[in-house]
């Protein structure tokens, strides 16, 4: 009836792990109670969680990007106060059963539900307002994708509670991870959850590649897109390229595990070291997949906060593509050691070294646009120099990895650990903050406080430091990673320095949720009553903060880049109202998404357990879910002219939109007519 | 810059001399590198920064270039990005504003030349490098190298010297300035075959077989590791390496023989068992070809970890 699911699986006697589950369930609690005694629910229903706006599916993402921060760097903690005890005779307080699973969810948790959802929930928020247009290409199909990545971290979390979780490293390699060797439900809870997660951004790519490509502003072509869209769209095309791979590998590795077959096993011709290519296929591209909408991010906040231009923008874009065409020819250099041989060696450290020319273009090119620019001091610019400083390190320690014979003695080591933590938070996380700081007063309408963000920067620099440094010397030293510990004492001192760095994080951590509760109460006062809080450049900039769920009541025209400061040349545009008001016909908001993850839901927690009629009714309720959104005839609702009218009295439109087309490039008009959120006929004057 | 003050201080650290390490510590404390320094003397010596052999010489002197020819162009860029950012900032009324200037042929000619000079220096480095240190390439000696056989096992070492008949569990003892031909393979999963002081590592894999060349030139007692996970008795996957004169060696070689067991089939499929933290063992008598049975796939084991549900 339950399959291999018994009472058993909830792991009583583990009180860290208990504990846990009482906090989590604690808080669900309490928050669940808030939201029924504050009657919040109708509004979470109907304006967050049923939302098709791109606007609120990107606060969401980042939402649950933040969550998950707090669940991986529980994980982060564990490990560092693990290996902080764990040295000669000392076996620390986590038996390797536990550690296992503990690194092996830091990895799966800080990639897959950190990184991943701050990238995608801010080029959700931010590219549609950048590109000038009122949604993303597929509004409905947005919120199934961010419904399907919750879907795989409640699975994530399910595990806790629920069995384990994978005990293989974060890409549970075979045949380490085969059913031979791993014959728990850890391993299928990693597969499950990321195989849902991985559909979701799948279908979020092609979401945002397909409004990258055909929805743009009147007059934006490609030349004229902010960089942040440049950076994007290489970001969604690597995710249309590279995810397939991700769910077919695992796909395979589920069928070795269902259904017996030899894909990747030590028998009847099965070949780990096949997985082990395919997974970087898709591994490799995914880093740049994280990283470009990064840079992206710097370049707007250092152009904004410089008052220029961004520096050699068409080297920028240039930068941007050759990266994402040459992060696919890399994957080998995961696995020099291997023993593939000194050509292939060779090559592929070579492409690796390749790719740092590109890198290295863009950091000289934010180089110059500080230069003979007003440097405004704000926190974004602060991550933004952090993230210059830090990151040429962790690119420098790349390259270093790159020649096969340093890779041979710095593969696997803290030295590597400590490279990718060099540009995952040096890179990654520092740009999510600088963008989360840079859009907040567009999404809310009101400033983050802008001294908690300073201490939030420092400490997460100081902390970044004082963590991994030290991973630097051990790997050198010869300390290798996913230890659980270790015999040299004399490791000891660096392992305690790396934790008090860990602990300098934390609370920059918890100072991000101070500066968010003290910059809501401060809301009034901090709030942006213009509509460009920084004196910024691209089109979001030109309409009233937070914007209407329309984006534009009339689509912005767009004669070159920066579109915005050049309206701004001459002063503050004056705003005006349109001769005629129209109705806008917009996606209905629709339960599609959350009712499709919660059936997911439950065909992976059965396909985990081997339930068979729970998968069966998962899989049914999820497809039903699907074609009956699928055969709805009532898809939009209207604004009417009247409120389009209202909003307009109240904000206005920059002259610059209402101007006569005369002047104006009108083949340009990218898929203006293939635009869901369009324009009805019937006006109003 | 720093490599060279690295590689200073680990030359001078070699002889071990405890009170130059102080004056070192103290020298570096006053430059201003006070993290850095207490690491980088640490990290000289142990590990990959003090090799004993030549493949760990041949990529210590790769480190160390490498992060020299990287640093001069990336000091410059940092201290560059905090003087731009500092002369540039709003208030300073010295510093020229220029909303307009985005674009300079030269300026662009010389950002895109830099990074490819310099990666065109250092892929000849890797593409040279990978060559010269290429694992299964034999290494240039007057001396024929020692033959050894590695299985990883769950979670031990097993070391077949197919020449001697005999074999070792957990520690390895070679000649000192004898080159050594490593044939590596595994019984289960994939394990990485590591001695940091003397240089490369490599995979072993199940039904694979990877060459390795190393030599130890001093004796000395050097730790060796797994470098990639391979299940809970993994932190325990250690190795001794022993290295001393070749007569010593001969000497090992004849104890074993006489005092060691036997392995065979059955004393194989004992240790093939998972262990975490097993001791050193010898066997003097070798029945068939333990290592061709198991790169072939004959003797692959299955464990079955505990589960925890």
């Amino acid at each position: 009836m339950f399959g291999k699911l018994s009472w058993s699986a909830v792991p009583f006697d583990q009180p860290i792990i208990m504990g846990t589950c009482g906090t989590i369930v604690a808080v669900l609690l309490g928050l669940s109670i808030l939201i029924k005694a504050k009657g919040w629910w109708p509004y979470l229903w109907s304006e967050w969680i049923t939302s098709v706006d791109h606007k609120r599916i990107g606060v969401m993402y980042m939402s649950l990007g933040l969550v998950m921060l707090v669940r991986g760097f529980a994980d982060a903690i564990m490990m560092r106060s693990q290996l902080a005890l764990a040295a000669g005779h000392a076996l620390g307080y986590l038996p390797p059963e536990h550690y296992d699973q503990i690194f092996t969810a830091h990895g799966t948790i800080m990639i897959f539900f950190v990184a991943m959802p701050f990238v995608v929930g801010l080029m959700n928020f931010a590219v549609p307002l950048q590109l000038g247009v009122r949604d993303v290409a597929f509004p409905v199909l947005n919120s199934v994708s961010f419904w399907l990545t919750a879907a795989g971290v409640a699975l994530v979390n399910l595990s806790l509670f629920v069995g384990e979780f994978a005990r293989t490293g974060w890409l549970a390699y075979p045949p380490l991870s085969e059913l031979a060797y791993s014959p728990g439900v850890g391993v299928d809870y990693y597969l499950w959850s990321l195989q849902l997660s991985g559909v979701g951004t799948l279908l979020s790519g092609i979401n945002l590649t397909t409004t990258l490509l055909k929805l743009r502003a009147p007059g934006m072509g490609y030349l004229r897109m902010p960089i942040f869209c440049w950076t994007a769209l290489a970001s969604n095309l690597l995710i249309v390229a590279a995810f397939p791979v991700l769910t077919a590998t695992f796909g395979m590795l589920l069928l070795d595990r269902y259904c017996d077959f030899h894909f990747f096993t030590n028998e009847l011709g099965g070949n780990p070291m096949m997985y082990v290519n395919l997974i970087w296929i898709w591994g490799h591209p995914e880093v740049y997949i994280l990283i470009l909408p990064a840079f992206g991010v710097f370049s707007e906040v250092v152009a904004t906060f410089s008052g220029k231009p961004l520096f050699g923008y068409r080297s920028m874009v240039a930068a941007t593509m050759g990266i994402c065409i040459l992060s696919f020819l890399v994957w080998l250099h995961h696995f020099f050691t291997m023993g593939a041989g000194a050509n292939v060696n060779g090559f592929f450290g070579i492409m690796t070294m390749v790719i740092a020319v590109p890198t290295g273009v863009k950091v000289f090119n934010w180089l110059f646009t500080l230069y003979g620019g007003r440097v405004r001091f704000t926190v974004p610019i602060y991550w933004t120099l952090g993230f210059i400083v830090t990151f040429v390190i962790g690119g420098m320690t790349g390259v270093l990895m790159a020649i096969p014979p340093a890779d041979f003695v710095l593969h696997n080591s803290l030295f590597l650990i400590a490279h990718f933590h060099n540009v995952a938070i040096g890179g990654v996380v520092f740009g999510a903050m600088a963008g989360y700081t840079y859009w907040f007063p567009k999404a809310f309408g009101f400033k983050l406080n802008e001294r908690l963000g300073k201490a939030t920067f420092w400490c997460w620099f100081i902390g970044f430091y004082l963590a991994f440094m030290p991973l630097y010397a051990l790997g050198l030293m010869g300390a290798t990673r996913r230890m659980q510990h270790y015999p040299d004492t004399h490791w000891q001192p660096l392992m305690l320095v790396a934790l008090a760095g860990a602990v300098v994080i934390l609370i920059g951590i918890a100072l991000t949720v101070v500066q968010l509760a003290v910059s809501i109460r401060d809301r009034r006062a901090n709030r942006d009553e213009t509509g460009d809080p920084w004196n910024a450049r691209t089109l979001e900039w030109s309409m009233p903060s937070p914007p209407p769920v329309w984006n534009f009541s009339v689509l912005p025209r767009v004669a070159r880049t920066d579109a915005y400061w050049e309206m701004k040349k001459d002063g503050v545009p004056r705003r005006g109202l349109p001769v005629s008001f129209a109705a806008l016909h917009l996606p209905r908001n629709t339960p599609v998404g959350i009712f499709m993850a919660f059936f997911a839901v439950i065909l992976g927690f059965a396909l985990i357990w081997r339930i068979e009629w729970l998968a069966a009714a998962g899989l049914i309720g999820a497809i039903a879910v699907a074609l009956r959104e699928s055969w709805k005839t009532d898809r939009e609702e209207v604004v009417s002219a009247q409120q389009v009218a209202a909003f307009e009295r109240a904000h206005g439109t920059p002259e610059y939109y209402l101007a006569p087309a005369g002047d104006f490039d009108g083949s340009l008009e990218i898929g203006h007519d293939s635009r869901r959120v369009r324009v009805a006929t019937e006006g109003e004057s | 810059m720093n490599a060279n003050i690295a590689r200073n201080i680990c030359q001078r650290n070699t002889p071990r001399t405890g009170s130059s390490d102080a004056h070192a510590v103290r020298k570096w404390a006053r430059a201003g590198g006070v993290l850095c320094a207490g690491v980088l003397l640490a990290s000289c010596r142990e590990g990959v920064l003090d090799p004993r052999g030549p493949v760990g010489q041949a990529e210590r002197v790769i480190l160390f270039d490498a992060t020299t020819i990287m640093l001069a162009v990336v000091v410059p860029v940092i201290i560059l990005t905090l003087a731009f950012a500092w002369w540039f900032r709003a208030d300073n009324r010295r510093a020229t504003y220029r909303p307009d200037w985005e674009y300079s042929g030269t300026i662009e000619l010389i950002v895109w030349a830099i990074p490819a000079l310099v990666i065109l220096f250092l892929g000849g480095i890797a593409w040279i490098g990978s060559h010269e240190l290429d694992p299964p390439k034999p290494l240039v000696s007057d001396t024929s190298p020692l033959e050894v056989e590695v299985v990883s096992l769950d979670w031990q070492w097993l070391f077949i010297y197919p020449r001697e008949r005999i074999a070792t569990v957990n520690r390895l003892v070679v000649p000192t300035g004898v080159p050594v031909h490593f044939r590596l393979t595994s019984t289960s999963v994939m394990n990485s075959f590591f001695i940091p002081q003397l240089g490369s590592q490599i995979y072993t894999m199940p039904g694979m077989t990877t060459q390795l060349n190393l030599q130890a030139d001093q004796a000395g007692t050097y730790p060796g590791i797994s470098a990639q996970f391979s299940g809970p008795g993994f932190s325990d996957m250690r190795f001794t390496l022993v290295a001393d004169s070749s007569e010593k060696f001969a000497t090992w070689v004849a104890e074993v023989r006489t005092h060691g067991g036997v392995l065979d089939s059955a004393s194989f499929a004992q240790l093939a068992r998972p262990t975490r933290g097993g001791g050193d063992l010898t066997y003097g008598t070798l029945a068939d070809d333990p290592f061709g049975m198991v790169a072939q796939d004959h003797m692959a084991t299955l464990w079955s970890p505990k589960e925890a549900l």
